[in-house]
């Protein structure tokens, strides 16, 4: 049995078809049978894995905020409320399923679906490991920006069949917003669809290397400021907190989902959720180098057959998904640490500095490109401090959250015995 | 093409798993509706007229401004894909085409096209 080092879930079936049926894919007549079923397979495996994120993940971000709030936050189902998520899913589903008389109710039905379908359309080109990827688009980033346009249509949708005031007002507004952080994150993306020379997600992650000062993020000063430009647009399109105007709960009172509930409801939070994987998959497959493993280049993990194919694969994903979660991490942690901004604040936030950055960091990549040589000594030099930068920023992050985790300490004797850190899974 | 038709697959497999869950959730969940709980919320006093007003033009200004920005990149991509084969040539030629775009944003912005008020 030869070995299958294929990139997407069609390379996957024509190995099937190969190796295991012992046929020529382009002739044999049930060719079509099992790429359906190769496709379903993959559809599958990423519903269920968007399931199991945007589930847990919520248990997560409210123990966070609870923490950070000096407060406990859900441990009443299972051990420590790990189960709370599974909790709120089952009531959600037993709840009466609401449309209000006025609404139009065709497209208030519809709306949902449009967001998730936006939503889950992003799993397709968004790899999960070095050849776990439901399907290597040569088009991947472009793809990326028009499928999640479909979230916007959906939610200007729900506001408008709602019929409610605050249903619209939450609808336009994230319409506008949405599509206004749309233009930072595409002049973003170009930045490194200039650096690759490619639009397809695997070839971005494959261009940058295992270690840091290998990945995009310390390429130049240009890419290093555009991944910041990128995490803050990416926050505004998954509308987080600050950037989270379309539901303000203080004004707005919900937002565009004002009037849904039940199963209805919970679609609009699972894409808010599942968004949170979302852009912190295309932050770190644009700038962090992806699944890359130190030390292994893509071409030894295709060229590796049996188990040790699978474990790199495992690692791959290992690698991907700590990456991923630590951008998370870092967006939650910005929900529950920064005030609200503005809607005018937030429209200039956007057209006055975030696009004319993202085009500064364009044209710098330009001449960045064209006149250092990649691998020369001057590249190296840049990298180099590129990197001592970048850990410069991570490690004045835990420094201020230390600092003010002190100040709280030294400010409220009830936590003057407290522990400075508790293991993750042991929340005080 | 076939990666163009797992798209489709998947879009359509995780549209159909939701209509399932909302079809489940129609069958278990209960059923009393009254003509206050079919009401739209309006802080809960009556609600006054329909919702469907005209809205400000400020918001269709920013949808202009972002089809101009969005056909922008999308007409970059190609280019930015192709740009080191073009070489100093395709550098020079999506400058100017830039700068027509870069005094657009200009121009909207001393207008007064990017306050909002």
């Amino acid at each position: 049995m030869d070995r299958w080092d294929g990139g997407d879930m069609k390379e996957l079936a024509e190995w099937v078809i190969r190796d295991l049926f012992s046929k020529n894919p382009d002739t044999w007549q049930y060719t079509w049978a099992i790429y359906l079923a190769g496709m379903a397979l993959a559809a599958v495996i990423c519903l269920g894995f968007v399931a199991v994120f945007a589930g847990p993940v919520t248990w997560v971000e409210r123990r966070t905020a609870g923490r950070i709030m000096s407060r406990i936050g859900p441990n009443r189902v299972g051990p420590q409320g790990v189960l709370q998520w599974l909790a709120d899913g089952i009531k959600n589903l037993l709840k009466e399923d609401l449309i209000p008389d006025d609404a139009d109710k065709p497209l208030f039905r519809l709306a949902p679906y449009l967001v998730f379908s936006g939503m889950f359309g992003t799993f397709v080109v968004l790899p999960f490991g070095a050849n776990l990827i439901a399907a290597d688009l040569d088009i991947g980033v472009l793809y990326l920006m028009a499928v999640t346009t479909l979230v916007v249509v959906g939610l200007l949708t729900a506001g408008w069949a709602s019929n409610s005031k605050w249903a619209l007002y939450g609808g336009i507004r994230s319409a506008a917003q949405l599509v206004s952080y749309e233009v930072p994150i595409a002049f973003a993306l170009l930045v490194v669809v200039i650096s690759t020379g490619s639009l397809s997600t695997q070839a971005i992650i494959k261009a940058q290397g295992g270690w840091p000062w290998q990945w995009f993020v310390a390429k130049n000063p240009f890419t290093f400021i555009a991944f910041f430009l990128l995490l803050t647009s990416a926050m505004a399109e998954g509308n987080r907190i600050p950037f989270d105007l379309p539901e303000a709960e203080s004004e707005l009172v919900a937002g565009y989902n004002t009037e849904y509930s039940g199963m209805r409801f919970l679609f609009f939070l699972f894409e808010e959720w599942a968004n949170l994987w979302i852009m912190g998959a295309i932050t770190t497959l644009c700038f962090l180098g992806g699944w890359q493993i130190p030390g292994v280049s893509p071409e030894k993990i295709s060229a590796s057959s049996g188990w040790t194919f699978v474990g790199w694969q495992l690692l791959s994903f290992a690698i991907f998904a700590a990456k991923v979660s630590w951008i998370v991490f870092i967006v939650i942690q910005a929900r529950w640490t920064l005030p609200r901004l503005r809607v005018d604040q937030l429209m200039s936030t956007c057209w006055k500095y975030l696009v004319p950055m993202t085009l500064v960091c364009i044209a710098g990549v330009l001449f960045m490109d064209l006149y250092i040589v990649q691998g020369g000594i001057t590249d190296k030099i840049i990298r180099w401090i590129m990197t001592l930068l970048g850990a410069a920023v991570i490690v004045l992050f835990f420094l201020r959250a230390r600092y003010n985790y002190k100040m709280d300490k030294d400010k409220y004797p009830g936590l003057r015995n407290e522990k400075m850190w508790y293991p993750p899974y042991r929340m005080p | 093409m076939l990666s163009y038709e797992a798209i489709l697959l998947l879009i359509v497999l995780g549209i159909a798993i939701s209509v399932v869950f909302v079809l489940i959730s129609k069958f278990l969940g209960p059923k009393n509706p009254n003509a206050r709980k079919k009401s739209v919320y309006e802080c809960g006093a009556e609600p006054q007229g329909s919702a469907r007003k005209r809205f400000p033009v400020k918001f269709y200004m920013i949808a202009l401004l972002f089809l101009l920005f969005d056909i922008e990149a999308v007409f970059l991509y190609p280019w930015a894909k192709l740009f080191r084969e073009l070489g100093f040539l395709g550098f020079v030629e999506m400058g100017i085409f830039m700068l027509v775009l870069i005094v657009g944003l200009i121009y909207a912005w001393r207008k007064g096209a990017l306050e909002w008020e």
